[in-house]
């Protein structure tokens, strides 16, 4: 092997399946528990509320490195008889959570109080207020942010090849050790990075103007 | 897949002595990374302004290259970046070293971050103060520095500090090319103590106290000089 040619490019996709792969699964894990984080974080419970403000202070606080060595070394240490590439997942699952919290926590306090007080006074229960009347609109406040958060989410991943695990970066790595074109290996790479963090930048910025015109 | 554990939670087996004899390795790297971030900060910052006012200069010539820098630099990872400044500036004759690898990457990286930052400040200046400026018979200079980029700077104030802390976090990747920074002195106290999750538990404490320290000092700099004097 001494020139980038079509099985080095197949390689480097081999890597791209995992980095989509491990961005999809820990960005719906991450939505899941976000979620959760978010409601924990507007709760009127002040003690739940604490827990929620520490964890995602902690999160956003911490390099992702950190978390990936932490998390990764940690649950090996507890001896949980787990793939290292799901203890990367979960150690993203976690990262996300923390930060999707954060975004959506800002989208249901940025809603009218009116919105909340009407709905007290419609009667309705916590469900239903928040399943009808605030999480739909704090979507739709919150979606220019969780597509960035998305983008930061797809980029992040390239570190689970500092923990060994073979996505596109770390392929990229070791295609450039075996033919010593790294300017080429590293600008491929960098070229599939930007070709699908792009479209999904300019979808963000898209509905951000779309929502500053109101509509 | 996911079994429960096979001998029960070994957390009393965790030694942190081992990492605490360490100390001197560890402030060496906390310092380190505290010089890094704020060269990077600094040079970030200058990025953003000078970007900013090429933007606005109205040739295409300029405007062009700095939209294409911050598209590409804010769509591909940071470690990508990183290695491609690494492994390619030698290529063309430059060897830097990864010191200063790791500065030129942290300001690049968070320069492209800033230039959209400030841009959305500079956007939110009303038309009126500019022109209010115009009919005063300021220069252009002084216009943009003045009636522009000073307000502009105060308004995003808080986003371009939460930016440098994520710098200053983002630096940690720049182990990953032997800079000398707390992640490495991490990983060099790892490989001789087999001491993983010590390691970096205590690594990640520090580094929640540099974002602590970097955010104190940002706001304090910012109730200084970056904020109006009636509020």
């Amino acid at each position: 092997m001494d020139k980038f040619g079509f099985p080095e490019f197949l390689f480097l996709l081999q890597g791209l399946k995992w980095t989509v792969l491990l961005t999809i699964i820990s960005f719906v894990g991450g939505g899941i528990i976000g979620l959760v984080i978010a409601l924990a974080r507007v709760s009127p419970v002040k003690t739940i509320q604490r827990a929620a403000t520490a964890y995602i202070a902690l999160f956003q606080g911490t390099p992702l490195l950190m978390q990936l060595f932490v998390i990764y070394y940690g649950l090996a240490l507890m001896s949980f008889n787990i793939d290292a590439w799901v203890a990367v997942s979960i150690a993203y699952t976690a990262h996300a959570s923390a930060f999707l919290g954060d975004i959506w926590r800002g989208a249901i306090q940025s809603l009218p109080k009116g919105q909340i007080e009407a709905s007290n006074a419609l009667a309705l229960g916590y469900v239903s207020r928040m399943r009808d009347i605030v999480l739909p609109q704090a979507l739709k406040i919150s979606l220019p942010a969780t597509i960035g958060f998305a983008v930061q989410l797809t980029k992040g991943t390239s570190l689970a090849a500092i923990v060994g695990f073979v996505e596109l970066a770390r392929a990229g790595q070791i295609v450039s050790n075996l033919i010593f074109q790294p300017l080429l290996v590293f600008g491929v790479v960098g070229a599939i990075y930007f070709f699908i963090c792009w479209p999904m930048s300019i979808l963000g910025s898209h509905l951000e103007r779309k929502l500053s015109l109101g509509y | 897949m996911f079994l429960w554990p096979k001998q029960g939670i070994s957390l009393n087996k965790l030694n942190y002595s081992i990492v605490i004899e360490r100390w001197e390795d560890l402030l060496n790297g906390v310092l380190f990374t505290l010089a890094l971030s704020a060269a990077g900060i600094f040079l970030a910052l200058v990025i953003g302004v000078v970007g900013v006012a090429m933007h606005r200069s109205g040739s295409g010539m300029l405007r062009v290259p700095v939209v294409m820098f911050v598209e590409l630099i804010r769509n591909t990872p940071f470690l990508v970046q990183i290695f491609f400044l690494f492994f390619a500036l030698p290529l063309v004759g430059i060897r830097l070293g990864p010191t200063v690898t790791a500065i030129i990457a942290l300001a690049i990286n968070g320069g492209a971050y800033s230039i959209e930052i400030i841009r959305g400040g500079v956007d939110s200046i009303p038309r009126g103060q500019i022109e209010a400026g115009a009919a005063l018979g300021l220069s252009r200079r002084q216009i943009f520095g003045d009636i522009i980029l000073i307000p502009a700077l105060r308004a995003v104030y808080p986003a371009l500090s939460s930016q440098f802390i994520l710098l200053t976090l983002t630096s940690s990747v720049c182990s990953s090319i032997s800079a000398n920074e707390l992640t490495h002195v991490a990983q060099r106290i790892e490989s001789e103590t087999f001491r993983s999750f010590e390691v970096y538990f205590t690594i990640t404490g520090l580094y929640l106290l540099i974002s602590w320290l970097i955010m104190a000092a940002l706001s304090t700099l910012g109730n200084r000089h970056f904020s109006y004097p009636n509020q």
